[in-house]
């Protein structure tokens, strides 16, 4: 009997012995061939940390040149959708990471119009999937599905904002949301499990369907289950991000130093930042799949059933379609006018060449 | 110092010799005396001080004046689970007596729960003016009167804190809306609030972006530069400015630090001292709303503020809220002044 290990090529010459053990060895070398694909989109207020998170957790640069707009830039703004795209490599596998950024979402005083430019650009990329998908040439259909967006959740409030709630609510059926609580180091112990349960509770309240991390399989290890049942227990994660350099109990490690001490992004007892890395890394397959399953599903059948008319405002009246199809009709007249007097020019001039009459369609 | 209502001394010469007792040296008149006797009813009559605090839940604020005051004056409002936030912007008022050395102290604390918190904050300032203006009317309702009280009581806002979320990029529009309006009719001291989540750098770069934002819209904030009387109030007050806003952290439980008994955040990675200058600037606005500046406060709420909402109510009483016991003051003849513009200011 050969000794399963799980890894490597066994020996096919053993009796009674198939090989299709090796399927996923086979499906991990296209896969590192391939390289992956995953689209983040991050969403929060001025000023949460969203872009310090983002280059800690990805351990790069997204946004070298960075200026902050002043007050009077930002009386003037609207949301805005800012995409980059960087390739990660680590160990011969390759990442394609594309950050979708969100400046200026509640930034004006009147907030009501902050989400719609963003659920548009959400569902312009099922549009556009959708529109690959049915095509004729299938090989090469580039995935800019939002697989997971960050809602950055303020740590200065007492829970969820009418804000936080109403555009979960817009966009929980468009995409996984994961809830994380920014700049953690302004909270106690205390006051950070008080503000996760409040948060949590809300979010029942409001019925708002955030991304659930799969329960570990019934096969996998002890440690893998602790893992993931630690995960969830986490969540909504309060995380730190920094990329500075301090030097702590003599080392360095990245943190941010106050005058009364350093806080650690890598130490699980200041913050969950880890668990937050752990849960993208572990689980980037699990959000591709539910996306393209569940919300990618959800709107091609809505979109299919409303039929190959493209919709864009939901709720349009029939006297607006009855207008546009006068207008239609008004421009089809036209038209036919149009052709009519070329057709008498053309009999008039060609009086000689009777039977020249062409019909142009 | 509070308005005298004694006729002045023929000889007012002699300010600056040191107070020896009333009848002791004959030489002197005795007119430092009078020092003594304006604290001594100071002591009796007490001080009444009102403030209000601005700012998004969860900036703070409670705790904050807690802290100011060095007791419970607000219970921290943390709503339980049942309680939803406001949906409009509220105000209420809480007074609390608070005594030391003898000396009697009616603070009155507005609180502003619900500013900022909605989906649409449009004109949600209107209300907390609506309020300081009825304050206003208040007092100039008391002081028309034919027999007046013989100690208005002053409900008027003496201060305006707003709290400014610890963004770290620069002041939002609604930041800017507000003090805009506001600089007009109060004394507003803008804060950093939570300043715990910034580091020096941050705290720094923050503070300087605030500056400029305030200085290109035209918020004059307190104290302001227009009002400075003398050079070394010019001196005093532009040490203050440069430190505007100050980054502060409140905290009302204490800890043990070094074998000291201090207020403070207790933290994984360490305790943050409230009352340490190298934390935070809470020392500063604490100095500067009781210590040194309370009385300047008061004086410039009255001589300034209050008297520009009385011009402009003389004048134009039909342009103002109407407020309870409203009455029409405007004589018919008086043509209007530029009070249509703004407020101005009334020496």
């Amino acid at each position: 009997m050969s000794k399963q290990q799980p890894a490597q090529f066994i020996n096919p010459e053993t009796p009674g012995y198939v090989g299709f053990a090796n399927l996923p060895n086979q499906v991990h070398r296209k896969s590192v061939k391939k390289g992956f694909e995953f689209t983040l989109m991050v969403v929060g207020e001025s000023g949460l940390g969203k872009s310090t998170l983002i280059n800690s957790l990805f351990l790069t640069d997204l946004y070298p040149e960075r200026i902050i707009p002043g007050a009077a830039e930002k009386i003037e703004r609207t949301v805005q959708i800012e995409a980059s795209t960087v390739e990660i490599e680590e160990r011969g596998v390759k990442l394609r990471l594309t950050v979708v950024d969100t400046p200026g979402y509640g930034d004006a005083i009147n907030c009501r119009d902050c989400f719609k430019t963003i659920i548009s650009y959400i569902d312009e990329q099922f549009e556009r999937y959708l529109h690959d998908e049915s095509g004729l040439n299938r090989r090469h259909i580039i995935d800019n599905r939002v697989h997971c967006c960050f809602y950055f959740i303020s740590p200065f409030g007492h829970g969820l904002k009418p804000l936080d709630v109403a555009f979960m609510k817009a966009i929980h059926n468009k995409v996984n949301i994961v809830p994380v609580i920014a700049k953690a180091d302004t909270l106690t112990l205390k006051e950070r499990e008080r503000l996760k349960k409040r948060i949590l509770d809300e979010i029942e309240e409001h019925n708002i369907k955030i991304y659930h991390l799969p329960d570990a399989e019934s096969d996998e290890d002890e440690d893998f289950k602790e893992q993931t049942r630690l995960l969830k227990a986490s969540i909504p994660f309060s995380v730190v991000g920094s990329n500075q350099l301090i030097e702590a109990k003599g080392k360095k490690v990245r943190g941010r130093l106050y005058p009364w001490g350093v806080v650690e992004v890598e130490n699980p007892e200041h913050n969950d930042f880890l668990k937050l890395r752990t849960m993208l890394i572990t689980h980037m397959q699990d959000l591709q799949e539910v996306t393209q399953d569940l919300h990618y599903e959800n709107f091609r059948s809505e979109r299919l059933k409303r039929g190959g008319r493209k919709v864009e405002n939901e709720d349009m009246n029939k006297d607006q379609i009855l207008l546009e199809k006068e207008a239609e009709l008004r421009r089809m007249q036209e038209m036919i006018a149009r052709m009519q007097a070329q057709m008498q020019m053309q009999m008039q001039a060609g009086d000689g060449d009777s039977g020249a009459l062409g019909h142009h369609v | 110092m509070d308005t005298l209502k004694e006729s002045p001394s023929p000889c007012s010469s002699r300010h600056n010799s040191p107070r020896p007792a009333p009848c002791e040296m004959p030489a002197t008149v005795g007119i430092e005396a009078v020092l003594d006797q304006l604290k001594i009813k100071a002591m009796k009559m007490g001080f009444e001080f009102n403030i209000m605090v601005v700012g998004q839940s969860g900036l703070g604020k409670s705790t904050m004046v807690n802290t100011l005051f060095k007791s419970k004056v607000w219970k921290s409002a943390l709503p339980g689970p049942g309680v939803p936030t406001p949906q409009t912007l509220q105000l209420h008022s809480v007074s609390h007596v608070i005594e030391e050395k003898g000396l009697k102290l009616k603070l009155t604390v507005t609180d502003t729960p619900g500013f900022g918190d909605q989906i649409n904050n449009d004109k949600c300032w209107e209300p907390i003016l609506g309020y300081i203006n009825e304050q206003y009317e208040q007092y100039l309702q008391e002081e028309i009167l034919i027999t007046r009280q013989r100690h208005i009581p002053d409900t008027r806002v003496h201060c305006c804190v707003y709290f400014v979320p610890p963004t770290g990029h620069c002041l939002r529009p609604l930041d800017i809306e507000f003090l805009q309006r506001l600089c007009q009719t109060v004394n507003v001291v803008p804060v950093i609030a939570r300043a715990d989540s910034l580091t020096i750098e941050e705290r720094e770069a923050f503070r300087s972006r605030i500056q400029k934002d305030l200085k290109s819209h035209c918020i004059d904030v307190y104290p302001q530069k227009r009002f400075d009387e003398d050079p070394n109030d010019k001196i005093l007050n532009s040490k203050i400015r440069e430190r505007i806003p100050f980054a502060v952290v409140g905290a009302d439980q204490e800890h043990v630090v070094n074998g000291r008994c201090v207020l403070g955040r207790k933290t994984n990675w360490g305790i943050i001292e409230v009352e340490n200058m190298a934390h935070c600037e809470f020392p500063l606005l604490r100095d500067l709303l009781i210590r040194s500046h309370l009385q300047d406060l008061k004086d410039i709420t009255h001589n300034i503020h209050y008297e520009n909402y009385r011009v402009v109510r003389l004048n134009e009483s039909h342009q103002l809220p109407r407020g309870p016991g409203w009455v029409n003051l405007a004589p018919v003849s008086l043509a209007s002044t530029s009070a249509g513009q703004g407020w101005t200011y009334h020496s």
